[in-house]
């Protein structure tokens, strides 16, 4: 019965990868330009905004919280950004998104940790209150970003297009940050048991509101990277992507009750999205199918991870006797 | 005890006249206590008898009202178990406290990881793999520093724990309760590194209700009893027989209803073989119609999974439960209600209560139907003329069941809530886990009179405490647990006394030279 448990247990961990061989398998055999090199860069490209959200959003889940603002701190932060900082060097535009989702992040952490409100409600609340603000000082308009953003999208370095590279620099700090440095792991801990790690003499606190700000950060250069990609924002942007930045991490085996999963799980689960939605753009199918399949996909994570964490309770279940020898 | 050892040198640990009160309540009677390095120190009693309050003034948990500690010669009073920790005492919880998603490595250096320059935060893990193997190899634990901690088993565990302590170079290390979960071959290992522990100069304090374990480990004893001590000695004077008389030497007040019922011919309850590994080995008993069956079991013995499991919340492997004739198969917490079971939880507070809803309220929850009128609505006016009733059967002393929440009652009242909820229910077997905890002298005896009731009605109780004297003063036949087995099972002696050899059920609930064979535990009545 264990070792029944084991196996299902490895599949389980394994399913997104399963899925993903499946998917590539069938959308090569429906069109023979989906397993086209070019077509890999794109999907990677359409991922790295996902991507990078989707990282944030992991250091937030590994702490059993979670962050339901980012996509509206991406459309006020890129409001900000279009209405005041025009004709800025793209840096300081960078710049001034990163730090404005991560004051965002900031609040949304003050307010879980000092007050200790639920982050669900915290940050639901902080989704309409930034959509708000910035569709009143939008007035709901389209809003242009100038050249000097844009054009970011077609410059590469070495060859590496600008998207590929934030995502690649945004995905190595934070795997250094979750596995090599002391903060990282004692983020693992406080989301396996936040009582223990508040008698192991941690500070539950700082790390907790530390991975608010670190889901803003990324909130802030993700949106930032989006915005070079499509030059224009309106009413309808950054909306619902923390579903998929959630569905990305839990793809990826970040668990919703914390202190299981890392960046690298969440990296592939993003780009199993974008390649799901790539292979249905190419395909030619029907439009009105994408949020349904969207929605399978995420469906299908969280049953998963569901499961998952009963098996690894059962695995782990406390014993009063000795299971073997008397 | 203190005296009893010459004073070559004076002692590592010097513990004198502790008093404390919670609440008004004094729950140490000056306590004193001696330790020298290199010696171990069994630390007895019942539950309640203050050995936690004792061992947490120690760690800086709380603070003594009165009395002086000295550690090294030195005053020593922790504000906090920060400092309990820097000053040199190490606690090992029965609880351990570890991060099961982490590597062995990780976990001994989580609150304070060296890095690898001051400048940049990373964590030096060359330096933690060598510090980690060489606390290992201290305990003999032939593991990789990599290895995820939900890989070990608990008796690794707890070596893994020690080997924190041990990292942080403790003057003492107190064990509470270190052989609950484990295997004999891992408390012979656990036994042999504290041999090392001892040979290497440090001071162990031994918290246990295993007493033939206390007896192999340690150089001294100490029982408390109510908050003060009952007795001691060096090992060599003491047997396991003296510590348990130093531990229950009390009379049994006559708190406890008399009972004119006797128990009826037809059985309730039978359960039969019920097993699940690692919590349960083929338990087997059976109550009847209108009899209280008190099952007597150390914290941690499966007295409370072996509730769960007839009450279907938690599995089980293998076994047969039946109620009033009926087989039960798969329990459920809905089919079991439905077969006649009520379950008042160990744990009021967040299992049996709804806090913000009314004594109303809480009292019809589970017979909702019963109180329905036409289509099936609730009908108000129904559920607090029950609720009113019932308040008045369990002796509630709440004038207005409809407004008053459950939340403003005390911790007495409460329970009273739950067990009308239950009774509201006429359940055959009622199941009552620690149904006296943490409710004062007054309610106590309220429960102890509802229970009465109980049996009068025909039910067949189930009561499940740690206090042995609520067993003999209510109970007609008494089971004893260990690590998920009967151990023994006795029947009241007729006519006056307290009905049951309490030193016996003591010994057979600490597993003590098994009686088995002996008392038997299947067909005891």
């Amino acid at each position: 019965m264990k070792i029944g448990s084991r196996l299902l247990l490895l599949l389980l961990q394994n399913a997104p990868y399963v899925l993903f061989v499946v998917l590539l398998v069938a959308f090569g055999l429906m069109s023979d330009r989906f397993l086209a090199v070019a077509n890999f860069r794109n999907i990677i490209i359409q991922a790295a905004p996902i991507a990078i959200l989707a990282i944030g959003m992991t250091f937030v889940l590994l702490i059993a919280h979670i962050d339901l603002s980012v996509g509206a701190s991406m459309y006020l932060t890129a409001s900000v950004l279009a209405l005041y900082f025009t004709g800025v060097p793209w840096p300081v535009g960078l710049a001034a998104v990163a730090v404005g989702g991560a004051m965002i992040g900031l609040v949304n952490g003050l307010v879980v940790t000092r007050l200790g409100v639920a982050s669900f409600i915290v940050t639901l609340a902080m989704l309409f209150i930034l959509r708000g603000i910035a569709m009143w000082l939008s007035n709901t308009r389209m809003l242009m970003f100038p050249d000097a953003i844009t054009d970011l999208n077609r410059t590469a370095l070495l060859g590496i297009p600008s998207a590929i590279l934030a995502f690649l620099v945004v995905f190595a700090l934070a795997w250094v940050v979750l596995h090599q440095t002391p903060f990282g792991r004692q983020v693992y801990a406080v989301g396996e048991d936040p009582e223990a790690a508040r008698k192991a003499g941690l500070p539950v606190e700082r790390i907790t509101l530390a991975c608010f700000v670190i889901a803003g950060l990324c909130a802030g250069i993700g949106g930032f990277v989006t915005i070079s990609q499509i030059g224009a924002v309106g009413p309808k942007y950054g909306d619902q992507v923390e579903f998929a930045a959630i569905a990305a991490s839990v793809l990826g085996g970040v668990s919703l009750f914390g202190g299981r999963g890392s960046v690298a799980g969440t990296v592939f689960g993003a780009i199993l999205i974008k390649t799901v939605q790539n292979g249905l753009n190419i395909i030619n199918a029907d439009p009105y199918i994408y949020p349904l399949v969207t929605a399978a996909i995420i469906f299908l994570a969280v049953a998963i991870d569901g499961l998952r964490t009963r098996i690894l309770e059962r695995l782990e279940q406390r014993t009063i006797r000795p299971l073997s020898e008397a | 005890m203190t005296d009893s050892h010459p004073a070559r040198t004076p002692p590592l640990l010097e513990v004198a006249g502790l008093t404390k009160s919670f609440f008004g309540v004094r729950v140490l009677h000056g306590i004193g206590y001696s330790l020298r390095a290199g010696e171990a120190l069994g630390l007895v009693g019942e539950n309640g008898s203050g050995k936690s309050t004792t061992m947490n003034i120690l760690g800086g948990v709380h603070q003594p009202d009165g009395g002086a500690m000295l550690l090294d010669s030195a005053p020593y009073a922790p504000a906090g178990p920060g400092e309990a920790i820097r000053a040199g005492i190490a606690f090992i919880h029965q609880e351990l406290n570890l991060f099961p998603n982490l590597t062995i490595e990780e976990n001994l250096f989580i609150d304070g990881f060296p890095r690898r320059s001051r400048l940049i935060p990373l964590i030096d893990r060359a330096a933690i793999r060598r510090r980690t193997e060489d606390l290992l190899a201290q305990v003999n634990l032939d593991l990789k520093p990599g290895t995820p901690v939900a890989r070990l088993s608990q008796g690794e565990r707890q070596l893994v724990e020690i080997a924190k302590a041990l990292g942080r170079s403790p003057k003492v290390i107190i064990f509470d309760e270190p052989t609950t979960s484990l295997t004999r071959r891992e408390v012979d290992r656990l036994f042999a590194i504290i041999a090392r522990l001892k040979a290497r100069g440090i001071g162990i304090i031994y918290i246990s209700h295993a007493l033939e374990d206390v007896m192999t480990v340690c150089d001294h004893v100490t029982v408390l009893r109510d908050g003060a001590l009952a007795g001691g000695g060096r090992r060599q004077d003491l047997s396991v027989p003296a510590i348990i008389a130093m531990m229950v030497g009390r009379s049994i007040d006559t708190v406890f209803p008399p009972r004119t019922v006797r128990p009826r011919a037809e059985e309730a309850l039978v359960v039969e073989d019920l097993s699940q590994p690692g919590v349960a080995e083929a338990i087997s008993f059976s109550i009847r119609a209108g009899e209280v069956l008190g099952l007597a079991g150390l914290m941690g013995s499966g007295r409370s999974e072996l509730a769960r499991m007839i009450f279907g919340l938690d599995r089980f492997a293998r076994g047969r439960i039946s109620v009033a004739g009926r087989p039960l198969e798969n329990p459920t917490p809905i089919t079991a209600m439905e077969a006649g079971i009520a379950f008042l939880t160990e744990d009021r507070r967040s299992e049996g209560l709804l806090m913000g809803f009314s004594v109303a309220e809480n009292m019809v929850l589970t017979s909702l139907p019963a109180v329905a009128g036409a289509l099936g609505l609730v009908d108000g006016r129904k559920v607090v003329d029950t609720a009113v009733s019932m308040a008045r059967t369990v002796h509630l002393s709440t004038e207005k069941v409809s407004d008053t929440l459950v939340k403003h009652l005390s911790g007495g009242n409460q329970q009273k809530v739950v067990i009308g909820k239950w009774l509201l229910r006429q359940p055959a077997v009622f199941i009552l886990d620690e149904p006296t905890r943490g409710i004062d002298v007054g309610a106590k005896q309220e429960v102890y009179r509802i229970i009465n009731q109980l049996v009068e009605r025909g039910s067949a109780v189930l009561l499940i405490s740690s206090e042995i004297e609520e067993l003999i003063g209510l109970s007609d036949r008494i089971l004893t647990l260990c690590r998920g087995e009967l151990t023994g099972g006795f029947e009241r002696s007729p006519g006056p006394g307290p009905g049951f050899d309490r030193e016996a059920i003591m010994t057979a609930a600490t597993g003590v030279a098994v009686a088995r064979t002996r008392t038997g535990t299947r067909d005891v009545a």
